[in-house]
């Protein structure tokens, strides 16, 4: 038994029921009265587990009420706990006081299906915005999502400093550059930041709910567009818990296929962000320098993919492209071009001293904060945290494949930016060793619809960070709720409390060096 | 220092000729836009780049109509901070109901002649994400749309094709 459901059964034997129908089974969905919640989390965080996703569902079509879900982390190990909230008393238990993850999770389950988060210390809606209805809460199943909605009068209660010489900046949601849209509020004094308020949501496309109107064979496709900067891990998250679902064996070569475009889609991400770290402190060498050795790895996706980001091309039951020998060579000779370019421009930039002085000790996220916080990928790896999912709880074929994620300390823009630059050395390395030891086989499986009423679940470690989804299929078989959680949902916490302190300049080199997903978090 | 110059003279110019048939586009349109463009926008064509709802795919590929091998630049393309400054508007979408004000505003504060470009196939007609109480759907929902470049996300080569296809456009309501 996994030290997780050991922990439960322990101290709640006659509270917690097991319920079949949880996909994969080595992650197991317990039931526990809504009174015992926060006792469950309480305890499972004395067992050291992290707070990995908090979502609900509105039951109606099994003729169940509302279900608050938490799904919980400890090394290799995660659990998901239940609790079912009646229809007249939409009222759940707060995590936040023990998990400080829970503090968006719950204003955002309260701001669209409409439960209560009891002793929540934040009253305020998240993603829904002051001007829509208060009683619009769209991932209700009664609520009709193919209305428009009208606006009403409203206010947001920004968070205020008084005093003498502080003021306000306001920041967006249309940024200075080709970025997406958010809205930051930074009181400040003279140069430095004393508090910086995010506020998100404006991206918002309904896509939780568009899931639930969509096929289990087409949805891969929506969920390639939740990030566009991370489709393949996203659909191959969504594949993945489908996959559990059914049962469906993905072929051997499908696998080692998938991760051949997660590596590569990491590699160009990071390029992308290297260069654009680099840029924010006006050493634009550098960015003309790794967007070129971008451009070319994404050019070799078209060519041998058919598409520059690989958009399209996981699929339920495997891959929808085949690569031949041709196809691998070039991806040799493209890597070792990339491998020796890059490692000249590492060098460069380690040599840089103006760089290293504005990114050193620049938006510093300590390790004790970016635990309580939650965060996940590069931003945890960068604070101390030894998270991902590649190696805790590694997916074909990453339980074949050795993966040695640096993990940094230092918590500063520096610290995001050389994880990075690791990560680039370690993912050149998987790929060839992908591409020496693949499989032959098929590439496609047939995947069967999921029986009514199971769930999936699945996590996969993105350029980002771990990506989870949670599918539940409904009393026909359809798709009930698909639970999105992109690493931006924990990670926009870490950018926020690693600003006061610095300098407003720096706050465009900090956010970079975050990059966290507007649209994975609005969904 | 030694090492940034020797990088710089080993990558030489990446940037690179356009494809015939986009060249040839040029050669085509050149003649006619030359006077009405060149006077019109000073030789120069202001961008501002709106996301209104986008999942940042087509974002990654405006981006990339900057890197050395398109390097939209040097057809006097350029990007700027704010709309105020800008000749024509590049949208991503769909719009959603959380950015429809803003991108009105940014409408608004745009001058004259306020070209507006729809982006990528969520932008022309909201794509995948569709019409719901969140997404508006494609930019003409919400203001008057000039051109659109469909794609999902459309390559950059496809979004200087579609400028140059704007230009032409513009050339001929100038004249």
């Amino acid at each position: 038994m996994s030290v997780l459901t050991e922990a439960l059964i322990k101290s709640l034997p006659e509270d917690v029921r097991f319920r079949a129908g949880q996909f994969p089974e080595k992650i197991p969905l317990c039931i526990v009265p809504r009174a015992k919640f926060v006792e469950a989390g309480r305890l499972l965080k004395k067992a050291y587990a992290l707070l990995a996703a908090e979502w609900a569902t509105d039951e109606t079509p099994f003729v169940r009420g509302y279900g608050i879900f938490a799904c919980y982390r400890y090394g290799s190990e995660y659990l998901i706990v239940k609790s079912d909230v009646p229809l007249d008393d939409p009222v759940f238990p707060s995590l936040t006081r023990h998990f400080v993850p829970a503090y968006r999770f719950e204003r955002q389950i309260q701001s669209l299906l409409g439960l209560t988060a009891d002793k929540h210390p934040d009253q305020r809606p998240w993603i829904k915005f002051e001007d829509w209805p208060s009683d619009a809460w769209p991932l209700r199943k009664d609520f009709d999502a193919s209305k428009r909605l009208p606006r009403v009068k409203g206010d947001y209660a920004w968070a205020r400093a008084d005093g003498e010489g502080i003021y306000e900046i306001p920041v967006g949601p249309v940024h200075a550059g080709i970025i997406e849209p958010g809205h930051f509020r930074f009181q400040a004094v003279g140069e430095a930041v004393i508090n910086l308020e995010e506020r998100l949501g404006y991206v918002h496309k309904g896509i939780e709910k568009r899931f639930e109107v969509l096929n289990w064979r087409d949805a891969h496709r929506l969920a390639g567009r939740v990030s566009g900067d991370t489709t393949v891990a996203h659909s191959l998250a969504y594949c993945m818990a489908l996959e559990s679902m059914t049962g469906c064996a993905v072929p051997e070569r499908a696998n080692w296929l998938r991760a051949l475009f997660l590596e590569r889609e990491r590699i160009a991400n990071h390029l992308g962000d290297i260069g654009a770290i680099c840029n924010d402190v006006a050493f634009a060498f550098m960015l003309y320098q790794t967007m070129r050795l971008k451009e070319i790895i994404l050019r070799t996706n078209q060519k041998l993919f058919g598409h520059r980001f690989m958009m399209d091309r996981i699929i339920p039951g495997g891959v929808a492209v085949d690569i031949d020998q041709g196809g691998i060579r070039e991806i040799v000779d493209e890597l070792d071009i990339i491998a020796k370019e890059f490692e000249r421009l590492v060098i460069i930039m380690d040599e840089n001293s103006s760089l290293e002085d504005r990114t050193r000790s620049t938006g510093v996220l300590q390790p004790e904060t970016a635990r309580e916080l939650g965060v996940v990928g590069i931003v945890a790896r960068a604070s101390g945290l030894n998270l991902d999912c590649r190696i805790q709880n590694p997916f074909p074929p990453y339980d074949r494949i050795e993966v040695n994620a640096p993990v940094l300390i230092a918590g500063d823009c520096h610290a995001r930016a050389w994880v990075r630059v690791e990560e680039v050395r370690e993912s050149i390395r998987i790929i060839r060793e992908i591409v020496a030891s693949l499989p032959s086989g098929e590439i496609i499986a047939e995947a069967a619809s999921p029986w009514p009423d199971t769930s999936g679940f699945a996590a996969v470690e993105g350029w980002r960070g771990e990506i989870i989804y949670w599918l539940q299929a409904g009393p026909k078989g359809e798709i009930s709720r698909c639970m999105v959680r992109d690493p931006s949902s924990v990670s926009w916490l870490g950018l926020e409390q690693a600003i006061p302190g610095n300098i407003v300049p720096d706050f465009p080199l900090c956010n970079k060096s975050f990059n966290q997903s507007y649209s994975g978090h609005d969904l | 220092m030694i090492r940034i110059l020797h990088q710089i003279f080993r990558t030489g110019i990446a940037t690179e000729p356009l494809q015939p048939e986009v060249s040839s586009a040029i050669q085509a349109i050149g003649a006619e836009l030359k006077e009405a463009i060149w006077r019109r926008f000073n030789r120069s064509l202001t961008i501002r780049q709106v996301d209104a709802g986008s999942c940042n795919g087509c974002e990654l590929e405006i981006h990339a109509m900057n890197n050395v091998f398109y390097d939209c630049e040097r057809f006097g393309i350029h990007f700027t901070a704010s709309p105020r400054f800008a000749d024509v508007l590049l949208v991503t979408g769909p719009v959603t109901h959380n950015m429809e004000i803003a991108l009105r505003r940014t409408y608004d504060a745009t001058p004259a002649p306020k070209l507006v470009v729809a982006v990528g196939d969520c932008g022309c007609n909201g794509g995948i994400f569709g019409e719901s109480y969140a997404s508006l759907g494609g930019i003409d929902k919400v203001i008057p749309v000039d051109l659109v470049i469909p794609g999902c996300p459309p390559a950059p080569i496809d979004l200087l094709r579609g400028l140059l296809r704007l230009m032409e456009q513009m050339g001929r309501k100038i004249k």
